[in-house]
């Protein structure tokens, strides 16, 4: 079985964000970048599949030179092949969707895994738009998944709880915490990763469908009030704010 | 302009009533019409929508629709845009939503903003703001595409009765023999009230010490009227509490009208999903934690001091 594992390069979350000159992109120069801890799950999952069952698992990212960490570390872990698809991620999921599934479609893959959401972007909408435009089955932020001749089981997260979905190979699926437990790269695999080629493709650029207008912080919150007194003075005292002056009561 | 609503048990859910007041609010200022779309086996309940400022109410109702499809209901929504000539489609950010709205909106080649905190019309075009980077920044998005499809995060719209016509009108089903079809529903969600969804969340962290002491907690969400959420090192403590309850970037965004944070030091993941909360109080004996730098109230002790209080003083109050 061939798998897809899509990899995206993110920016750490305690980064301090900020905004570029351009006024809508996010300014890199101090960014500290990992790859999207969700995806780290659709990787993982990839590699048990290999270890279980046999399987060819591919690296992709989509984006540019330095995402090549990101596929490193896969390599590190365990892919077998990498792939940067070279492409600036200007915030589009369709954009970047339409660029994985001329990928996956040049290739044969019967399972594509990916994180349910890119750490940052929160889009949740690459795993979606790709098993559109290739026609595939799919099952989102995915606890639990079972593949059998031409089929998968799935446990996703719903909000009425936790749905089982049933459908067809091939398929898109999307991971979500507690599918697994992410293993860590070891020496031995770091130095083979470092031996191994990450492939490069060219990307073709069509037009974006969003456009990001403008990136900006968010409005400071107003100065908070602490509260004085023993425990029950602090509850009366914000019973009131909460009534009186937030009334939210 | 078309809303995909959702409904349970006979009623619409209250995320897609926001979705609708806020597509009845858009399409007022484009001056178009507003249809609410229904996809489904049993579409009972869809009549109220009309409430909620739907000029027309569409249903897309068949046997082979009883079981929730990515594949089946996104090639529903798809339909229904073109049959309708929609230039905008909405739906709420619900786990469904989310699922099926991207799928949509790839089929009609249209561009998708997720989960988005405001919406307006701009020279006939919809632009979508939402949070990004953890809410540390805030993006506003424009469409290129012909179709515009947006989803709408719960609890930040007002879901507000307009009434309008709602004359029913029902269009075809997909042929059926879907690629992917939800079985079974194995464990229910957390509570009642899905935490998205509520307008007071009373949340505990690490500081709860055990999954019992959560009671307390749920005393005073009892009290207010709310549902109890958790932190993730709440939730990882292996105290029986669900995922389903977390808050944060690894967990559910939320948006209520009142988040009280006890024993939770405000990490920038937690902070991820509670940020938009309109007041935030925070319990919490250690000054230098955090959560204090958002809290609109920030109460400096022991929870297990305060908690009981305030669900004294709230008893109080709604007596
Ligand atoms: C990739 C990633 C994703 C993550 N996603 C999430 C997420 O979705 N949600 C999330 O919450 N976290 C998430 N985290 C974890 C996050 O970084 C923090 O570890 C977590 O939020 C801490 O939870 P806490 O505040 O409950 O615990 P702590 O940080 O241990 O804080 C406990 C607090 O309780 C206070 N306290 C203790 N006893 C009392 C008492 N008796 N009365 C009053 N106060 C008391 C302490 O002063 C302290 O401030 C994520 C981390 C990573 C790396």
């Amino acid at each position: 079985m061939k798998i897809l594992v899509a990899l995206k390069q993110v920016p750490d979350t305690e980064t301090k964000i900020r905004i570029g000159a351009d006024g809508k992109s996010l300014d890199g120069s101090d960014v500290k970048w990992i790859t999207s801890p969700y995806d780290e799950y659709a990787l993982e999952e990839a590699l048990r599949l290999k270890e279980s069952a046999g399987a060819e698992v591919t690296a992709a990212s989509v984006g540019g030179e330095k995402a090549k960490d990101v596929l490193r570390n896969a390599l590190a872990l365990g892919a077998d092949t990498a792939v940067l698809v070279k492409a600036e991620d200007a915030g589009d999921p369709l954009a970047v969707a339409r660029i994985l599934a001329a990928f996956a479609k040049e290739r044969g893959f019967e399972l594509v895994l990916l994180g349910n959401k890119g750490f940052g972007g929160d889009n949740a909408s690459v795993g979606p738009m790709l098993a559109e435009l290739l026609g595939w089955a799919q099952a989102n932020v995915v606890t639990k998944l079972e593949l059998s001749a031409g089929a998968f089981r799935a446990e996703r997260e719903s909000d009425a709880g936790t749905e089982v979905v049933e459908g067809t190979l091939p398929a898109v699926v999307t991971a979500q915490r507690g599918l697994n437990e992410p293993r860590y790269a070891n020496l031995k695999g770091i130095m083979a990763a470092k031996k191994k080629t990450i492939e490069e493709v060219e990307a073709a650029a069509g037009a974006p469908a969003l456009v990001t207008a403008s990136l900006a912080l968010p409005p400071a919150r107003p100065e908070g009030r602490k509260l004085e007194g023993d425990a029950a003075a602090q509850a009366a005292a914000l019973v009131s704010l909460l009534r009186d002056e937030a009334k939210v009561l | 302009m078309l809303v995909f609503c959702e409904t349970k048990d006979g009623k619409i859910r209250k995320p897609s009533l926001e979705a609708l007041s806020e597509g009845r609010r858009l399409a007022d200022a484009a001056g178009k019409s507003l249809g609410a779309l229904f996809v489904g086996a049993d579409l009972a309940g869809a009549e109220e929508a009309a409430q909620y400022g739907a000029d027309a109410i569409i249903k897309v109702e068949a046997p082979s629709l009883a079981a929730y499809s990515s594949d089946g209901y996104a090639q529903a929504i798809a339909d229904a845009v073109q049959a309708k000539g929609a230039t905008v489609l909405l739906a709420a950010a619900t786990s469904a939503g989310r699922d099926v709205a991207p799928r949509a909106a790839a089929r009609l080649g249209a561009g998708y903003a997720a989960d988005v905190t405001g919406l307006a019309m701009v020279d006939g075009r919809l632009e979508a703001t939402r949070p990004v980077y953890a809410g540390k920044a805030v993006s506003v998005n424009r469409f290129e595409s012909a179709v515009q499809v947006a989803t709408t995060r719960p609890n930040v719209f007002v879901a507000a009765p307009c009434p309008k016509a709602g004359a029913v009108e029902s269009l075809p089903a997909p042929a059926g023999g879907f690629l992917a079809v939800v079985k079974e529903i194995l464990a229910k969600g957390g509570g009642a009230v899905d935490i998205s969804e509520a307008d007071v969340i009373v949340a505990g962290g690490r500081g709860l010490k055990d999954g019992a002491n959560f009671a307390i907690l749920q005393e005073l969400a009892d009290a207010l009227g709310g549902v109890v959420g958790a932190s993730r090192a709440a939730v990882d403590a292996g105290w029986g509490l669900p995922h389903s309850i977390q808050v944060g970037q690894t967990g559910k965004v939320v948006s209520p009208t009142l988040y009280i944070a006890c024993g939770i030091s405000g990490a920038i993941q937690h902070v991820a999903g509670m940020s938009g909360s309109k007041v935030i109080v925070a319990i919490n004996k250690d000054p230098e934690a955090p959560i204090f730098k958002l809290a609109t109230y920030g109460i400096v002790g022991d929870l297990f001091e305060v908690v009981p209080e305030l669900t004294k003083a709230a008893k109080a109050l709604k007596q």
